[in-house]
This record gives structure tokens, sequence and C-alpha cells, in this order.
């Protein structure tokens, strides 16, 4: 079989962090290829630059599709050479039909006039091809991300794909709609279209893949063929050294218990379902506690909802914090009863981007660095001179502003804020997404002394070796419940995924 | 390693070069405002055998464009919420009319008149800022409503008419000058004296600024640079203080804006909820979830804007010595023009006050020397959307420059 494409010593780097160093991927022509990796190992910067996102000249390296060298200056250069790219996030317009949308960029039209019967023949005729029945006239937002997941793979189809990438085409999907998606993979195949797709679920790389490159620290680490493919191999390239270094060493000192929550409820904040149902659980003092689960489980819905009501409505349940029955119904009283936040998207809902440092460090405790109303811009640079040294923030200067850290120092930007605030219990919501090996550790210790100096920590993460290898204790949480609770003896990834399982088990039959 | 790299210093070059660079926006505005007075100074000599520069184009300066400045304070705050008001000409206008009907037809006293007008601005920015900041109404809408409304209710209040003239104690407000101390002999001591104490303070708390900055370790201004531009700016101010001590002394409205600019700028600068104000423009979900209560500053943010209308309502209708159905007609574009001319970004969270009050001067200088030069309205208008526009651009540029 011949390459469709090669790519070769693909290097890429970004203010603050190497994201690709001498990457390279080989993808042979009607093959389904799995890339394997780590949440930011790499997989989505490799496809950006394959699909022109990051133009030529902006990366080093070597890029061959059939054989020749390619060029991409954007999008639609790669599409044009029949190259597409599905995002974890769908780039489907809500409010536009379907054949609107399968046509977005590529009309059906002579002359800028749309030819309308004819742009809704094709778009049944695709529908079909990925298993829909729904008219061309139907609105995208009316549909369920399964089947937005279908339209975009349509789109795909409209533009005469010929390599198609899905990056995490699944992570949003539930079991039956993934069940689906992979067979229409393993039917497009057959018609002889080339597909890569990005994903950390092993078992359905081994159901449709038929060779899986290992992607890790920006580099790639192995090519397998299908007969090499096993769990065990995938992991430990992916991981690449022992659990036990990836994590600092720590001696928990766990005191009484911190905080407590029972029976925490909450409604959706504009439909009427129930988002996180009957929740208890308690933080010790010197404890770090992981809250596991998949997207969507209601993790982050629950902390916000914990911190000054900032998410939901008719919010029911029970707090005692530090032996008291603390006020948190806004943010400022939950700040003020010791409680602090750290938001999963640091830079839409934690940063101020275009303020420096100082400023960002002092923004949640802006007491701190006045005197009644009157701010002291000294005492306000000393804070954050303290924290760059505490928290080893690289930047030549706390004046620098944020937007042009990489993400770790960013992260320590963030935690720098909520540790002015003087918090007994942090809740830290993805706290290493996006953020290179070596920054991770950092924040990692950056969590442990947290938890030396009596602080109670809360960990919400995606990443269940990161739980395994930080937690005390690990909360499982599945559909808006906790499914579970799991000490650091007991917790491991296939008891955290069977406790998920059997607790959508039992949703199905209530 | 790349890391190491990356952190390496964005800004950390010395010397004034890159002193000016990181200034340049403000350096620059005011070398505009600086450049373009030479500019009319010279070419008004030239053309009209007029003094641009004499003592009453200057005193007529101030009392022109005060209005614009005082509003333009406003604007700036809710620009940097991240809001916009386009009802302030017309709620200037409307508050003038009220303030002309309580002292011409209830024949109440000026020093309750004006309190009860401000607070009446104080409402109508209130009755807007509910539902901009309660509602999350778009504030254009809402505004761009409030202009057509207190547009109306002008007409309605002053049937059609004018409604004046004033006792002096009113108009004094916009036309009066503060009294000499000193004997009414000419140059007007007193106004000297204010005016060479204000050079002085600026000079002190500058001086006083570049001493803490040392000795937190922050890199100052270059001395050289330092001294610089506040000899031109001493040099200025006493220049522009003898002219007006040699004609009629200091305007009131000239002591009560300049009042008001160091309390915006101490506001905004050295307050806690002058910062809170940037923060929610900067990024309002951030903002909120640090505990900074973003809807009753958004409020706060219209409410003040209303108060600070009410009283350019009143200068300017003290200035014309009459309320009129037509007053305020266009103000909001000044004012708002003036704010993003001093540097403010269109989508909140930064802008100065100093920046703002050369803005507005840039504009008003412009406006009144093309009209001494007898340029059409025609023209006039077309130079100064140019000027908004160039000043504009010059901000973005600058800043996909600097990344």
């Amino acid at each position: 079989m011949t390459a469709i494409l090669e790519m070769q010593g693909i290097t890429k780097t970004f203010p603050g962090v190497k994201a690709l160093s001498n990457v390279n991927l080989s993808v042979r022509e009607g093959e389904i290829h799995a890339i394997c990796g780590e949440n930011g190992a790499g997989k989505s910067t490799l496809m950006k630059v394959l699909s022109g996102v990051y133009p030529h000249g902006s990366y080093d390296g070597e890029i061959l599709y059939d054989g020749k060298p390619a060029r991409f200056r954007d999008i639609r250069d790669s599409e044009h050479a029949g190259i597409v790219i599905i995002h974890q996030e769908l780039a489907l317009v809500p409010l536009l039909s379907v054949a609107e949308n399968l046509f977005l960029g590529n009309e059906v039209a002579t002359g800028g006039v749309i030819n309308w019967p004819l742009a809704y023949q094709k778009t049944e005729a695709l529908l079909r091809k990925v298993g829909l029945t729904e008219a061309p006239t139907t609105r995208v937002e009316k549909l369920g991300v399964g089947k937005q997941q279908l339209v975009e793979i349509a789109k795909a189809l409209a533009k005469n794909v010929r390599l198609l990438i899905l990056d995490e085409p699944t992570a949003a999907l539930q079991e039956n709609d993934s069940q689906k998606l992979l067979d229409l993979m393993l039917e497009l195949k057959g018609q002889g279209v080339t597909q890569i797709i990005i994903s950390h679920k092993l078992n359905e790389i081994r159901r449709v893949a038929d060779r899986v490159t290992v992607i890790r620290d920006g580099s790639t680490v192995s090519t397998l063929d299908r007969s090499e493919i096993t769990e065990d191999r995938i992991i430990r390239d992916m991981v690449g050294r022992d659990m036990a270094h990836r994590y600092p060493e720590r001696t928990p000192r766990i005191g009484e218990v911190l905080m407590e929550v029972r029976n925490w409820s909450v409604m959706h904040p504009d439909q009427p379902r129930q988002v996180i149902r009957d929740v208890s659980m308690n933080v010790r003092k010197g404890e770090i506690v992981g809250i596991a689960g998949l997207m969507g489980s209601g993790r982050t819905e629950f902390a916000m909802s914990l911190f000054g009501r900032s998410y939901g409505r008719d919010i029911t349940g029970e707090v005692t914090l530090a032996g008291g029955k603390p006020d948190l119904s806004t943010v400022s009283k939950a700040i003020d009863a010791g409680l602090a936040y750290v938001t999963e998207d640091r830079k839409a809902l934690g940063l101020i981007l275009d303020e420096p440092i100082l400023r960002n460090v002092s923004l949640a405790n802006l007491e701190g660095i006045a005197k009644g109303f009157v701010l002291s811009r000294g005492r306000e640079q000393q804070v954050a001179e303290k924290y760059r040294g505490a928290m080893n923030i690289r930047t030549p200067s706390v004046f620098q502003r944020v937007v042009n850290l990489s993400g770790g120092n960013q992260q320590k930007v963030v935690l720098s804020k909520w540790l002015f605030t003087d918090p007994q219990v942090l809740i830290l919501d993805e706290p290493t997404r996006g953020i290179d090996v070596g920054a991770k550790f950092e924040i990692y210790n950056i969590m442990n002394d947290l938890a030396a100096q009596g602080h109670g920590v809360v960990m919400i993460s995606s990443e269940m070796p990161e739980l395994l290898g930080m937690c005390d204790r690990i909360y499982v949480m599945n559909e808006g419940r906790i499914a579970g609770e799991l000490t650091r003896e007991q917790a491991s990834q296939e008891r955290i995924m069977a406790l998920i399982l059997q607790d959508g088990m039992k949703g199905k039959a209530a | 390693m790349s890391t190491a790299d990356a952190n390496k210093p964005a800004g950390a070059k010395t010397g004034i070069g890159a002193h000016l660079g990181s200034h340049l926006r403000e350096n620059g505005m005011m070398l505009a405002l600086v450049a373009i007075v030479l500019f009319f100074f010279i070419i008004v000599r030239a053309v009209q055998g007029v003094d641009f520069l004499s003592a009453q184009n200057i005193t007529n300066l101030f009392l022109q464009n005060s209005y614009v400045i005082i509003m333009a304070l406003g604007m700036l705050l809710v620009i940097v919420a991240g809001h916009i008001d386009l009802s302030v000409g017309s709620v200037a206008a409307f508050t003038g009319a009220v303030a002309s009907m309580l002292l011409v037809k209830m024949q109440l006293p000026v020093l309750l008149v004006i309190p009860v007008v401000l607070v009446v601005g104080g409402l109508i920015g209130a009755a807007q800022g509910y539902w901009i900041a309660y509602w999350r109404i778009p504030s254009f809408i809402v505004t761009l409503a409030g202009m057509l409304v207190f547009r109306g209710l002008t007409l309605w209040l002053l049937g059609g008419q004018n409604i004046g003239p004033f006792e002096r104690s009113f108009q004094a407000l916009s036309t009066g000058f503060i009294p000499d101390l000193f004997g009414p002999d000419k140059p007007n001591l007193t106004a000297m004296l204010l005016v060479a104490l204000a050079a002085a303070a600026i000079v002190w708390t500058g001086i006083r600024g570049r001493a803490r900055e040392a000795e937190f370790g922050i890199a100052p201004e270059p001395a050289g640079f330092f001294w610089a531009r506040n000899a031109v700016v001493v040099v200025a101010l006493l220049f522009v203080g003898w002219k007006l001590a040699s004609f009629r002394g200091l305007p009131n409205v000239l002591l009560i804006m300049s009042v008001l600019i160091v309390l915006y700028a101490f506001f905004t600068e050295s307050t806690t909820t002058g910062r809170r104000i940037y923060a929610l423009g900067g990024n309002e979900k951030a903002a909120k979830l640090s505990g900074i209560k973003t809807e009753r500053l958004v409020f706060f943010t219209f409410v003040n804007m209303g108060v600070l209308a009410s009283l350019a309502g009143m200068i300017v209708t003290a200035r014309l010595n009459s309320a009129t159905p037509k007053a305020g007609v266009g103000f909001e574009l000044d004012v708002i023009a003036a704010v993003f001319i001093g540097g403010a970004s269109m989508t909140g969270g930064s802008g100065r006050i100093i920046g703002v009050v050369v803005g507005a001067l840039i504009m008003g200088v412009m406006n009144n020397g093309m009209s001494i030069m007898g340029i059409g309205i025609d023209y006039q208008q077309v130079i100064k959307g140019l000027v908004l526009l160039a000043a504009v651009i010059f901000d973005v540029y600058n800043k996909t420059k600097q990344g």
C-alpha cells in the first residue's frame, strides 16, 4: 500500500511551549490510522499543522501528500486537496439548516445564486450516506450532538474528502451514538476514504484502527500495526515512564473534616432538569480529594454551584466549613468563607489576559492591597513578587501581561490569585489541562504543598492517571450523582470506569 | 530549551527607545495636541492674521469644550466597563430644560436647583443602567432608546420654545470667573497663583511617583524624558495661566473641570472600585468568579454618567443663557470620539483619564481652529471623522504589532 500522507520532522513552537518536536507520521491510502497520546501531547496541534490551521512556514518540517510536498496556507487550501478535519468543538452554525451547513462556503450555486432544489437533493443523498433521515431544512440546533457529528461527516463528504480527520469524535457521544459513528467510519473506509482518528478510548481504537501512532510530549514514540495493538503497549508508550516519577512524593498528614457537603442538588439554569442530584462529599485538612467522571458528569457544575451559586438555580443542600455554616450565596461571600475555585477554562474564566500579572494576582482580594478604598500599588507589587517567587512563575517581571505567558505560568498566576484570598478549601477544576509536562509536575508540587499546609484540596480531573497519582481519596461522579468513593488503595482506572458504568445501568433501569 | 526562550523578557529592553515604545500612545497624543495647537497658531496667524493663542481664544477653548471633557470622564468608565451611552446629548438637553423650568417657571433658588438636577441626571442614569446591568439588555439599544426618549421629553417640556434668561448666579456656572482675591488689577494674580500651584502639584506627584517606583524596584521612566515631559507640561500650563490672568481670570468651569479630572484620575487608578471596573471590562466572567459584583458596577457607571451629563447640561444651558430644544444634539458623538481618540479600547478594559482629556482637547482645538480659519462645517466633519479613524487605526496597529 502506498502512503497518502507523510509528515516528516514536524516541529511547532508556541510562545512558552514547544508543542511538537520532530514528529513523523505516515498514513497509508485507505487505512484508518489512530493517533494516541495524553492530553497536551500534541495530537491536535499536529492535525492543525496538517490541515493548514497553522499555515506553511509557521512550523518546521515537510508534509508530503500523494508523494508531493504540500504547503497549505489555510484550511481552504487543505480542503481543496481533499483533507477535511472535524474538530472536537463542532463547527456548525446552529441556526442554519442542515443543507445550508453542508454547503457553507461551498454553496450549490451558479453565479452566486443558490439552486435550492439541487442543494436539497444533494443534501438528502449525503445524509443517507451517513445514515440520517432528517429533512435538509431541519435546523442544526434541533439535532443531538451525535447527529450533529454525522452532519459534520456529511459536510466533509460534500467536499469530496480523501483524508478525513476526526479529533476525538466520540468524546461527547453516548455509547450507541459512538457505535454508529464507528460503524460509519468502517463503511467509509470501504468506500476508500482514508481516515485519521484521534482518540484515547482504547477499545474504539482496537475496533476500527489499522495502525496506531503514539505521541508523547510532542514527539512520535511508536507506530504500531494492528497485530501489535494492545492496551498495555499503547499505555506504556503514551505514559513513557513509571507512575512513580510522574507525581511528586508526598506523605499525607490528614486531619479532621474541613468541609462537608450534604445532599447538594442543583437544577439546570434554564431547562427543567436536575443537573446535580443529592451529592454528599467531604474534604479533610491536608487531604487531596479527587472527583473523577466523564465529560458532562456534572463535576464542574457541582463545583460552580457550590462556589457562590455561580451555576444553576434552586440549589439545595447543606455545607459546613471549618465547623461553621458558611454563607455561600455569592462569590464574594464564598471567598470570605474560605473557599476558592480555580476554573477549568483559565483563559475565559480565570484571567484578564490583557492585564499584567500583578493585577491578576490581586483581583480576588483587592482589600488585601488597599487601605479603605485606596489601592497601594507598592503593596500590590510586593504581593505579586512574593507569589512569583513562591510559585516559580517564569516571567521577566510582574508587569508582563498574562497573555504572553505559557499555559503553565498562567495557571500559576491563577493559583496565586486564589492563594492570596487565603482560602481553607481550594477546588481545582482540571488544573493541568493544556499544560506541558514539566509545568504539570510543578503544579502537582504546589498542590502537595497546599495540602501539607493544612488546606483541603479538591481536584476535578478527566485524566485518571493524574487522579490516581495525586489523590488520597476519589469520588466518582456520573450523571450528576456520586457513583462511588474509592480510597487511594482501592482506586484504579478499571474500578473508576466500573463505577461509572454500573451507575449508568442504574440510571437506565430507574 | 524552548520554555526558557519563550519566557525571555518581551518588554525588558531598557532606555528611552523602549520607554517611548511602551508609552507611545500617551506621549504620541500629547505631542499630537501640541503639534495641532502650534499648527493652528502658525496657520491662523499667516492666513487670518489673528492670534490663535490669544487670551480670549484660550478662554473660549475651555468654555466651549468643558462639557465634552466632563461627559467624557463618565463615558470613559462606561466604555471601560464594556458598554456605550448614546443618550448623553439628549440627557444633557433634558436636564438643562428641567433646570430652566425650575429656575424660570418655578423661581427656585440656584443652590437648590443644581443638586436637584444632578439627582435627576442620576435617576435617568439609573433607569437606563437598570436594564443594562440587571436585565442584560445591550447598552447600545437601551441608550439609543434613551436618546430618542429624552430628546422627545425635552421638546415636550420646553413646548418647542427657548426658556431663559437666567439669573447671574446660574450663568456663573459657565461664564463666570473666579474673582481675584488680590483686587481687580491686571494681571489676575489669583488665576496665576492657582495655575502655578497646579503645575507644582503635577511635578510633585510625578517626583513622588518616581521615588516610590524606585523604592519598589520598578524601572522608572528615564530621567531626562521625565523632566522634558514635565517641563513641557509646566510651560504650557504657565503660559495658559498667564494668558487667562491677563484676560478675565480663571473660568469657574475650568476649575470644576480640573477638580473632576483629578478626582476621576484618582478613582480610576487608585481605588478598589475603579480597578474593578477595569477588571469587569477586561473579562466579565473572570471578574465575576473573582467575587466582583459586576451588575452593581455597570449600574454605577450609568448612574455616574447620568450625573455628569446633567452637570454638562446645566453648563451648556448656562452658557447659552437659555434652554433650547436643540441643545446637546450630537454631543454623544463628540464625547465618544474623545474617549476613543484618547486611547480607550472598544472592547472595554482599558483607557485612561489623561488620554480622554487630551483626546477631547484635540477635538476641541480642531473645532475651534477650523472655525477661526473659516473652514466650512462640511469639511470640518470630514476632517474630524478622519482624525478619529486614524487614532483608532493607530491603536489597533500598535496592538497587533505588540502581539
